[in-house]
């Protein structure tokens, strides 16, 4: 029977064996969720009943031939890839998978500095180079932009053995880059173009959206199910072009990928691409415009600027995703951070993340007018009750790095523990970052300056969440000897 | 033939009110909405199958929302109203003649509609002209508005649906802000009785009273309601529901009332002890 986007391989797969009520003498040990009645009351019976392993009728994650590979096809087919592996490691995973195919120790790799740090982990795993473009920042809001063509041919042709360049597409504020020519540039460079499209899932499936990394050309790319897309946290894809080999990057993801993958993640991907692909265009275009209402009514009650496309510049902000809520702070003389809190705190409004600058709100499939109108409300009882005149707020994001050894070496290097204040001048053995949103202040092998103290020490002033070395508060840190 | 319609009060305890016949059942953007004729309760309203009134008690709730705070605030001229589709506390505020201009904020048109074509009891004041009805979110609404109102009335829905706005925090901030120096919040505050609904009066208060200088509760018994024990707040800047309620010039309006009195209003704010502890663990 000929598979169409109607289907669902392994839902349908599930529900199949569920009617045949085989008594389970493998694992999970939980048997159906009757060996642990609390985890069941909790999550219901059907979803425990779910919860099963690899076997024939539901096939295999590490080597799919039935089921999973029909799914595989699918989402294939729906993401204009050459192939699509499921992904049940998070988007961490489909990353690092991406970066561990491309490159190999000692080989370089041309990437921003804003990257997430799954990518600086899978440069820590494999000892590839990174070559850093500067993603400039933008004066007035504070964030790290696009890679502009003419810098991205500038490292290419200063670094013309590297094998590969990867591209932040959309940023987490929405910020895209010219992605079909940096992977003309890239292939005119013979080198392989990777995108972490973490934050784009929804490009390929809605309209008036920004290119996709995949009809962009590109060679790879982690598209994040779980984020836009609406699967369970956890389940991601990722998609490949057609140079790329199938059987060498499934061979890469099976060097960490669990052999016990999870049949709710897997399930929930397969239902996920089937909803949008026989509804996105409705979905993302009722998103758009819950995400416009709520821009125009922020950028009403004034102080705040919720950005769109008119930042568009033609180079490091090519096109901008207009699903994201991305808000500027600074006037209101508040951190976004501190919105981020307050909202949290006061108003029982859980967003995405906050910065020094800026927050961003995630607006997805799930969301409801009612919803946005309390985050409206909120934001301008926050101005009234705790707003400030906007003098005297640190924004600037992005402090160039000077890599003195590669993640990998310094990550295993000869070190010692020295308070944060004493690191000055000492090259990092650890990474730094405020989560979310993941993205680096240091990584291993740069070297430590006292600006990049000044913004540690003003982002725990904040109250942003510090994150990555072994000391869990920060006070300590890691350097070479 | 038995005709009943049921409501779970918790997922334990249900009320059943023989009906007659149903008159309406539709369905607008928001919600479901239902009319029936009953022998005990006479016309009935449901929203997604939930009791909002009845001919019988709906004097209860639509006095003591409207009359405790004019007979305390000694000039309401402006009035904003959230809510109150089916016209009961419009009904009750057009009595008072110095009144001078009333905002009618409800999001769902068609209980309007429903109401005045079936319930001529409550919506039979719709066509006063200092009255303007805004047929849109209360929350929005009230968030472009600054020093407006002497008193905000809101006769919501439960907070679990297209009401759930209307209990947060960021609401009674924008309700503080839209009101005058001396401007009075009344609200519909849910019964302490049952512990979900429990939980939502709880939360109401505490939101109420991180943004007001006064906020006292007070109590009505409403037979068709969840236990029948029902709260409403009186949120205030300046003036006291006790220490500022004017009997004399109250008395003097001659408005006859069925459950109302100014001696029922000093009663009203003594409530049970463990209402008492219930709010004054997050006071």
């Amino acid at each position: 029977m000929a598979l169409s986007q109607e289907n669902a391989p392994i839902y349908e797969a599930l529900v199949e064996f569920g009617k045949k009520r085989v008594v389970p003498f493998d694992v999970p040990g939980h048997k159906r969720g009757r060996g642990n009645p609390e985890l069941t009351a909790l999550l219901g019976e059907k979803c425990v009943s779910f919860d099963v392993n690899s076997m024939k009728p539901l096939d295999y994650l590490c080597h799919p031939v039935s089921v999973i590979r029909d799914a595989e096809i699918l989402a294939a087919e729906a993401f204009g890839a050459a192939h699509a592996f499921l992904m049940v490691g998070g988007t961490t995973s489909s990353v690092q998978a991406m970066v561990l195919s491309s490159v190999k120790r000692g080989e370089k790799i041309i990437l921003p500095r804003n990257v997430h740090k799954s990518v600086m982990g899978a440069l820590v795993l494999c000892g590839a180079v990174p070559v850093y473009v500067d993603p400039l920042c933008d004066e007035r809001l504070g964030i790290p932009l696009g890679m502009r063509l003419s810098d991205v041919e500038r490292a290419m042709k200063a670094n013309p053995e590297a094998k590969a360049i990867l591209v932040n597409n959309p940023t987490y504020y929405g910020i895209c880059s010219d992605l079909k020519s940096i992977v003309e540039l890239a292939h005119k460079h013979n080198m392989l173009c990777l995108v972490d499209e973490a934050h784009g899932t929804h490009f390929y499936f809605g309209e008036n959206l920004p290119v996709s990394a995949m009809a962009a050309g590109a060679d790879m790319a982690a598209a994040s199910m779980h984020k836009s897309g609406g699967s369970l946290t956890q389940s991601s894809f990722l998609l490949i072009g057609s140079a790329m080999s199938e059987g060498y990057v499934r061979q890469i993801i099976n060097l960490t990928q669990t052999t016990s993958g999870s049949y709710l993640l897997m399930s929930s991907l397969d239902i996920s691409r089937r909803n949008l692909a026989l509804r996105g265009k409705e979905v993302y275009a009722r998103v758009a415009k819950m995400a416009q209402y709520a821009r125009d009514e922020i950028n009403t009650i004034g102080g705040y600027y919720a950005f769109s496309k008119e930042l568009i510049n033609g180079e490091s902000i090519f096109d901008f995703d207009v699903t994201k809520l991305s808000v500027n702070t600074l006037d209101i003389g508040l951190a976004g951070i501190e919105v981020y809190s307050l909202l949290r705190d006061e108003y029982d409004i859980q967003i995405e993340f906050g910065d020094l600058g800026n927050f961003l709100a995630y607006i997805s499939v799930g969301d409801r007018p009612r919803e946005i109108e309390r985050l409206v409300s909120a934001l301008s009882e926050i101005r009234r009750r705790y707003g400030k005149s906007g003098g005297g707020m640190m924004h600037q994001e992005y402090i160039e790095p000077i890599v003195e050894a590669t993640p990998q070496e310094a990550f295993y290097a000869q070190k010692e523990l020295l308070p944060i204040e004493q690191t000055k001048g000492r090259v990092c053995s650890e990474f730094v970052m405020c989560y979310p949103p993941g993205i680096p202040i240091l990584t291993p092998g740069e070297l430590i300056t006292s600006e990049i103290l000044d913004y540690i020490r003003y982002a725990k002033e904040k109250g942003c969440s510090l994150t990555g070395s072994q000391d869990p508060d920060v006070n300590s840190l890691y350097v070479l000897l | 033939m038995e005709f009943w319609f049921s409501e779970n009060h918790t997922p334990n305890v249900q009320i059943s009110i023989r009906v007659d016949k149903q008159l309406y059942s539709g369905k607008s953007e928001f919600q479901r909405i239902d009319v029936f004729d009953s022998p005990e309760f006479g016309r009935f309203l449901t929203l997604d199958g939930y009791m909002m009134l009845t001919e019988k008690d709906e004097f209860i709730y639509h006095e003591m929302i409207t009359h405790v705070p004019m007979a305390v605030h000694p000039n309401v001229k402006k009035v904003l109203v959230i809510g109150a589709g089916d016209g009961g506390v419009i009904r009750e505020l057009v009595r008072y003649h110095d009144i001078e201009a009333i905002d009618m904020v409800e999001i769902d048109p068609l209980v309007v509609e429903v109401c005045k074509k079936y319930l001529p009891q409550t919506a039979c004041r719709f066509d006063d002209p200092r009255l303007t009805i805004h047929y849109e979110d209360g929350l929005r609404f009230v968030r472009f508005k600054e020093n407006e109102y002497d008193l905000i009335i809101v006769d919501s829905t439960d907070p679990f649906g297209p009401g759930e706005g209307l209990f947060t925090k960021e609401f009674y901030g924008n309700c503080f802000k839209a009101l005058k120096d001396d401007g009075i919040l009344i609200n519909q505050h849910e019964s302490p009785f049952y512990p979900e609904d429990a939980a939502a009066c709880q939360k109401a208060h505490k939101n109420i009273v991180e943004t007001f200088p006064i906020a006292k509760v007070y109590q009505a018994h409403i037979p068709t309601y969840p236990s029948g024990h029902w709260l409403f707040g009186f949120a205030s800047k300046k003036y006291h529901p006790l220490k500022d309620l004017n009997e004399i010039r109250w008395n003097m309006r001659s408005l006859t009332c069925r459950y109302y009195t100014t001696t029922l209003h000093k009663g009203a704010f003594y409530i049970p002890a463990y209402v008492e502890a219930l709010l004054k663990n997050v006071e």
